[in-house]
């Protein structure tokens, strides 16, 4: 709904260190989420996900969340899918180019981003979309990332304890 | 200047060391000269012919004249038929690859194409709505944007990789380019989005139309401060407005042009609206290439490229510079031989 995906926006601040708890949380659950099976959870989780953020944000569920680079407006809702910023079609008024009527939602992420703590994140280009993961739950896929990367940095580190 | 290794049509220049391609527009730039590019009216039409006419116009004026993709959402020959003509006879086109009408796939395809015919410059893209054209019908693809396929056009080049990993043998030596537009609101957003586009691969900037100086002067100081200006060449955009109506009707109808009122009442307020136009254009020029980080800049004549070689000179800019253009030299030797 837009008016509830502008006042996501306006709280941007609140809802990033909301979602970060929620993330350690989610990570910290990684052997009950392993007991119970990936594969099986990934069809609930990625409703729940779709219910959740398809309510606040108008979630597309491109199984890649960028909210938190993005001042936590979704910018799989700009009609071009720009995932690096505004396009030169902004309007004056700041409004989009495709859709007259709606705000643009990259005047909306900067707006969002100086209300968030790691405001930073907005200026990192994004890789291109992978539309493979479209549907995907990206709780679990960021859940499983964490986890990789632990491994890695945890097996990178006994390696050069041994040299 | 004159490029002492120019090609026969068909040869590519030797690339220097430091540069990516073997383009003109690179050697220039490089060289430090003030550039010039201009972009080329479309045909809509197969005949060669039109595409030949229209280039000839800039003939001696300009290093550099873009190929459009589909610009407007408005549908002509492609930029990559467009390129192969003007290749095939030696001039140096800048690709435009715009995300609204190919997927990553036919855009990749595109580029190795592209630099196989000798295309030097690719400028990347997002490109304007469907709804902007003349199919508004049409299925908007935008699998990449702008920022990203500047990444995947950098990593086949520099990586020798597409974007899936597989290798390619013979990587695109392309001097890499991006619009920006410093006047479309969030204006503080737009140095920002600058610097992320030298970050994902741009070497080159061509604006949208300029008339706003003051404004543009700003996103400069405020892209100087970022410490953007050494790591790019921008080349503002102009172009002359053929009356007060025209300049109003851009405003309302092409998406990201901005027109201050000022100019629309000075063109108003004229006897020759259409001459007006093209002496605001000339001073926009005189004014915007003293502004520190302009290298050269970006000339877009809509329905007016014939007044572009005049508007060049008369500005003053290229300093008796003769960019290369089919037949210069035999020319120049003509002339010196009659003196």
């Amino acid at each position: 709904m837009y008016s509830v995906r502008r006042w996501a926006v306006r709280h941007a601040g609140g809802l990033d260190k909301f979602y970060q708890g929620f993330e350690t949380l989610l990570v910290k659950l990684h052997p009950l989420w392993e007991k119970i099976g990936y594969q099986r959870l990934e069809r609930p989780v990625a409703k729940i996900e779709q219910l959740c953020k398809g309510l606040l944000f108008d979630c597309k569920m491109c199984g890649q969340c960028a909210l938190s680079e993005t001042g936590m407006s979704c910018s799989m809702n700009c009609p071009k899918n720009l995932r690096n910023g505004p396009c030169g079609g902004v309007r004056q008024n700041g409004n989009c180019e495709v859709k007259e009527e709606m705000r643009c939602v990259w005047v909306e992420a900067w707006d969002g981003n100086r209300k968030m703590q790691t405001g930073e994140r907005i200026l990192a280009v994004q890789l291109p979309v992978d539309f493979s993961k479209k549907g995907s739950s990206s709780w679990l896929s960021r859940v499983r990332d964490v986890q990789q990367q632990a491994v890695t940095e945890s097996t990178a580190e006994h390696s050069s304890g041994k040299q | 200047m004159v490029i002492h290794d120019e090609p026969t049509p068909g040869e590519m220049l030797p690339i220097l060391t430091g540069h990516s391609s073997a383009g003109r527009l690179e050697r220039v730039l490089r060289a430090g000269h003030f550039a010039v590019t201009a972009e080329l009216a479309p045909p809509d039409s197969a005949n060669p012919h039109d595409v030949y006419t229209r280039a000839e116009l800039f003939d001696g004026h300009v290093d550099a004249m873009n190929a459009t993709d589909g610009s407007g959402a408005n549908c002509h020959m492609s930029s990559v038929g467009i390129c192969a003509l003007l290749t095939r006879i030696g001039y140096a086109p800048i690709m435009q690859v715009s995300c609204r009408d190919k997927n990553r796939i036919a855009i990749q395809g595109d580029v190795l194409g592209a630099a196989a015919m000798g295309v030097s410059n690719i400028l990347c893209l997002t490109g304007d709505g469907v709804q902007a054209g003349d199919h508004p019908q049409a299925k908007p693809v935008f699998d990449l944007d702008c920022m990203s396929l500047l990444e995947t056009v950098r990593g086949m080049r520099d990586k020798a990789q597409f974007l899936s990993g597989r290798k390619i043998s013979d990587p695109p030596k392309v001097f890499l380019g991006a619009a920006s537009n410093p006047f479309a609101p969030p204006l503080d957003f737009r140095p920002h989005r600058l610097a992320k586009k030298i970050a994902a691969g741009a070497q080159f900037i061509q604006t949208n139309y300029c008339f706003d100086v003051p404004r543009f002067k700003e996103f400069m100081a405020r892209s100087r401060d970022l410490g953007l200006l050494e790591k790019v060449f921008i080349l503002p955009g102009v172009g002359p407005m053929a009356s007060a109506r025209t300049a109003n009707w851009i405003r309302n109808n092409v998406p990201g042009i901005y027109i201050p009122d000022s100019i629309i009442e000075r063109l108003a307020g004229a006897k020759d609206q259409k001459k007006e136009g093209q002496q605001l254009c000339v001073e926009l020029i005189q004014e915007l290439s003293e502004i520190e980080g302009v290298s050269g800049i970006h000339v877009m004549a809509y329905r007016q490229e014939e007044s572009v070689a005049e508007i060049i000179k008369s500005s003053g800019v290229l300093q008796g510079r003769v960019p290369w253009y089919p037949g210069r030299d035999q020319k120049l030797l003509q002339e010196r031989a009659r003196l």
